[in-house]
Formats: C-alpha cells, sequence, structure tokens
C-alpha cells in the first residue's frame, strides 16, 4: 500500500485480533521496527510508517511461525487482557428492532447483551468509537434503514456483529439499547480513548 | 497575548505537524497540510519544525502584533505585507510591535506563517493541529481571537527557501493498490490517461476529483471498511477517485486503487478547484 505501508488481509476478526496481539508484543519486544501506525479493521491490519514494508512483513510472518510452535508447547492461557466496564441503563428506543433479530423478548436483550464478553476489534467512524465482537457470538442486527440525525453521546448501540457506544453527539445508523454516563473519548484525559483494540469489555446492566 | 486577530480571511488554523500514532484509536493525523512547507517556516524563523504555525487558505488575514517577532511565510505564493509593505515570501521577516501583519491573495491557495516561539495554544494528544473532520484540537482562528506566541528562539535564521510555482496540469505520482484488481484494466487504463479536474468540494479530508470518466469495478460486493494512510486514492460508487488528505477518516469502505507518492502532499495543498490533474505510475528515478 504506496512505499510507505502494507495491509495484512486476514480470515476473520480472531485472527485480526491475535495477529494485531502479536504485531503489539514483537514491537514491544523489539523484535520488529514500530510502526507510525497498526490499524485494525474488520478483515485487515494496516501497517502504516514503515521504510521496507516488504520486510517488515517478512520479519512479523517468521516471528508468526516462532510464536505459533512456541504456543503448542507452552499452552498457558492467552496474556490477560484489561477489562473495561460499562454500566449501561437498557432504555433505547430500539430495543424492539434488536429483539425482533435475536428473536427473544425485549426484556431479554439487557440480559442476553450484559451477559456477553466483548473484545474491542477496531475502532473508527470517530475518535473513541470501538466496534466491540461479543463472545459468544448474537445474531446480526441490522442497521437502521434511516439513520438519526443526532445521537447523544454515551448511546450503546448494535449494529451487524457489533457493539459500540457513541463517544459524541453525531449523526448515526446503530439500533440504539441503551445508555452510558461514561465518557468514551476526552482528548485532554490520559488515557484519551477508554477503548483500545484488543480490550476485554463488559456492559453492566444498571436497573 | 501578542497576535490579535482582526481578520481570518476564508479558514486560518492553528496547525502543526500533527497527531500520527493515533490511527488505532480512530483519530486521524490531521496537521500543516504541507508539513514541508510549515517546517521550513519554522526553520526560517529559528523554531524546532516541530512549532505551531497558522495555516492560511486563500488570504484576507490581517494581524495586528502586539510585540516585535520575526515571521516567514511559506507554501503556496501568497501576499505578504508587514506595515502595508509588500515583503517577500519565503525569508524571515521582522515585524514590530504594532505593525498590522497581512497574508493576502496571491497566486497559491495555502500558506504556512510561522512566528518565532510558535503559537501556543493547549496540546490535544501532543499536537496543537485543527482536526478538521473530528474537531479534535484548537477551534477555527477567528476574527477578534488573540493568539499567543512561545519564547522566540534567539539563533540567526537559517536562509531562504525556494518558492514552487503551480503549474497548468499537475502530476500526482501513484503505486497502484491494495485494491486495484476490485477495477476493470479499462478503469485502470483511465485512471492514468484521465485528466481530471479539481472539485469545488476539494478541502483538508480530500481532494475531490471530477471526470464524466467513471472508473468501472471488477467486483461489486461491499467492502469491508479498512485502514487508510494519507495519499490514499478512494474511488467511490459514483466512479470517480478521490485522494485523501491529513484530515482523512482513519478507515473507508471503498477500495483504494492507488495511494499517492507523500511528495504528492505539497502539490495537493495548492491544488484550486478547476485545476487539473493526473496520475503517473511513480518509479524510483521520477524526476521531482
Amino acid at each position: 500500500m504506496g512505499r510507505r505501508a502494507l495491509l495484512i488481509e486476514l480470515d476473520s476478526d480472531s485472527d485480526v485480533a491475535a495477529t494485531y496481539e502479536l504485531v503489539g508484543v514483537l514491537v514491544e519486544r523489539g523484535l520488529l521496527p514500530r510502526p507510525r501506525d497498526v490499524v485494525p479493521a474488520a478483515r485487515t491490519i494496516l501497517v502504516d510508517g514503515v521504510p521496507e514494508p516488504a520486510r517488515w512483513l517478512a520479519r512479523l510472518e517468521t516471528a508468526a511461525r516462532q510464536s505459533s510452535s512456541e504456543r503448542r508447547s507452552d499452552s498457558g492461557p492467552p496474556a490477560s487482557a484489561v477489562e473495561v466496564t460499562i454500566p449501561v441503563h437498557y432504555d433505547g428506543p430500539d430495543l424492539a428492532e434488536v429483539a425482533d433479530a435475536w428473536k427473544c423478548g425485549v426484556e431479554e436483550v439487557a440480559a442476553r447483551h450484559s451477559a456477553a464478553v466483548y473484545t474491542v476489534a477496531f475502532c473508527g467512524f470517530a475518535p473513541g468509537f470501538a466496534y466491540c465482537v461479543s463472545d459468544p457470538p448474537q445474531p446480526q442486527v441490522p442497521r437502521r434503514d434511516d439513520p438519526r440525525p443526532e445521537v447523544a453521546a454515551g448511546s450503546v448501540g448494535l449494529a451487524g456483529a457489533y457493539s459500540g457506544v457513541y463517544p459524541r453527539a453525531m449523526p448515526g445508523g446503530w439500533q440504539l439499547i441503551g445508555s452510558t454516563s461514561l465518557v468514551l473519548f476526552d482528548g485532554d484525559r490520559e488515557p484519551a480513548a477508554l477503548l483500545r483494540p484488543g480490550l476485554r469489555v463488559r456492559f453492566e446492566a444498571l436497573s | 497575548m501578542t497576535l490579535l486577530v482582526e481578520d481570518s480571511g476564508t479558514l486560518l488554523l492553528v496547525q502543526d505537524l500533527g497527531r500520527p500514532g493515533h490511527a488505532h484509536l480512530g483519530v486521524p493525523p490531521s496537521g500543516a497540510l504541507d508539513p514541508a512547507a510549515l517546517a521550513l517556516a519554522n526553520r526560517l524563523v529559528g523554531n524546532p519544525e516541530s512549532a505551531a504555525g497558522l495555516e492560511v487558505l486563500l488570504g484576507g488575514v490581517r494581524l495586528r502584533a502586539h510585540r516585535s517577532m520575526r515571521v516567514a511565510l511559506t507554501g503556496g505564493l501568497l501576499d505578504l505585507r508587514i506595515g502595508s509593505r509588500a515583503r517577500p515570501w519565503g525569508t524571515a521577516q521582522s515585524v514590530r510591535a504594532g505593525d498590522l501583519l497581512e497574508v493576502l491573495p496571491g497566486a497559491g491557495l495555502r500558506a504556512w506563517l510561522a512566528v518565532g516561539g510558535g503559537i501556543e495554544a493547549p496540546q490535544t494528544l501532543g499536537s496543537r493541529s485543527t482536526d478538521t473532520l473530528t474537531g479534535l484540537g484548537p477551534p477555527v482562528v477567528r476574527a477578534g481571537d488573540r493568539l499567543r506566541t512561545g519564547d522566540a528562539s534567539t539563533a540567526e535564521p537559517p536562509g531562504e527557501a525556494t518558492a514552487s510555482v503551480a503549474r497548468d496540469v499537475v502530476t500526482l505520482e501513484v503505486v497502484t493498490g491494495p485494491r486495484d484488481d476490485w477495477f476493470t484494466d479499462r478503469a485502470l487504463t483511465a485512471f492514468f490517461s484521465t485528466e481530471y479536474v479539481v472539485s469545488p468540494s476539494s478541502n483538508r479530508t480530500a481532494v475531490r476529483l471530477d471526470s464524466d470518466v467513471t472508473l468501472d469495478r471488477r467486483r461489486h460486493e461491499e467492502l469491508l471498511s479498512e485502514g487508510l494512510v494519507t495519499g490514499s486514492i478512494q474511488v467511490a460508487n459514483n466512479g470517480r477517485p478521490l485522494v485523501f488528505l491529513v484530515d482523512h477518516p482513519v478507515t473507508g469502505g471503498y477500495p483504494v486503487i492507488a495511494v499517492m507518492d507523500p511528495a504528492g502532499l505539497a502539490t495537493c495543498a495548492q491544488a484550486r478547484p478547476g485545476d487539473r490533474v493526473r496520475f503517473r505510475r511513480w518509479r524510483p528515478e521520477s524526476p521531482r
């Protein structure tokens, strides 16, 4: 991708997550030159700001083979990820649509959504907007046909296989199931973004 | 307070070299649209290259200096006046307390004004740049604003700059991919043979290009959003290309047919609506 970047294509979101984590570990250990940006997405990882992308990729592939053979010999649990809990009032305007897609009762949406564990797959759309994938997976939820001109900051929504929280008021087409008072992004805070790729997330139902 | 903004012109922004390294959080790089031009202006006044300066679009800017300072204007050829007298572009100039400093329309589109000590503003994620896509960074500069500058270096300025003058047809060098295989062979040929016209809807997010020629796709499925770099040339469903600049979204859902060489950023920063643009394959020995 250009002369200073490469786009790695992967087969699944779990491959993206594993490769993104591996890149982070290798860069921290000094085994791979640190790119300016590493940007995971649904089925790709963009590596931007490397002087020799082809050599960088070759080193990643070598390291990936070594680490997979290490993993076979050492079958310990994966590195524990930080967990963030997001308290949610499940009072969103689209609970009925989600219940429809999930083939459950409206009152069951909150219980099912807050029972799963989520991983931030990637961020995008706006600073601090995290696309969270659910374990166990839930049925896909279609986007709204008619996106709202403004969705309030803190709104919790679903689209496709993802859950997300609007970090600021903006237009949006996700199905809204609730809201949180947590501030997802604040440029003057350290860290600015509450959620980043690879983080484990739980949604906690407030009564 | 050292500079009072009497008129901010078309669009006046505080910019430094941006906030790269936060794309995984959804944060665009932002920064001066032509980073080399801002870095040069900073060197001319004795600042570190990363100091914040002012990005001027088209001109119409009037600033009242409340203390003496050194300034330099680089980038596009706009008209610099100090105390109503024309001053040369691309060299350090002295401003005395009370002087009116003006940047007026000229042959260029955007210029960068560095002031000794740099523009002071709170940093967001390590940068004082205004990101016009997400609103991060300082607000757009308005008439009546008071700008503070930092402590100026007393070192002698290093020398002069050379002006880059806009040509009639500009050529942008590109490397094809990563999604060139989503387009027909005819589309790829057309991409390199078409003379595009810069659209009036161009801004710091992208130079949008108009043409009667549409770039047809071989693959019609929806592309899952994937990461974009500055210079990514995306083809939306209307079949026309746009070149993403520094305030680009971090991901996009349309195929990227090619990526512009970073040297083209300076050209894009001066591309006016109506200017004509061609693409050419980047080669290591390409003359600049």
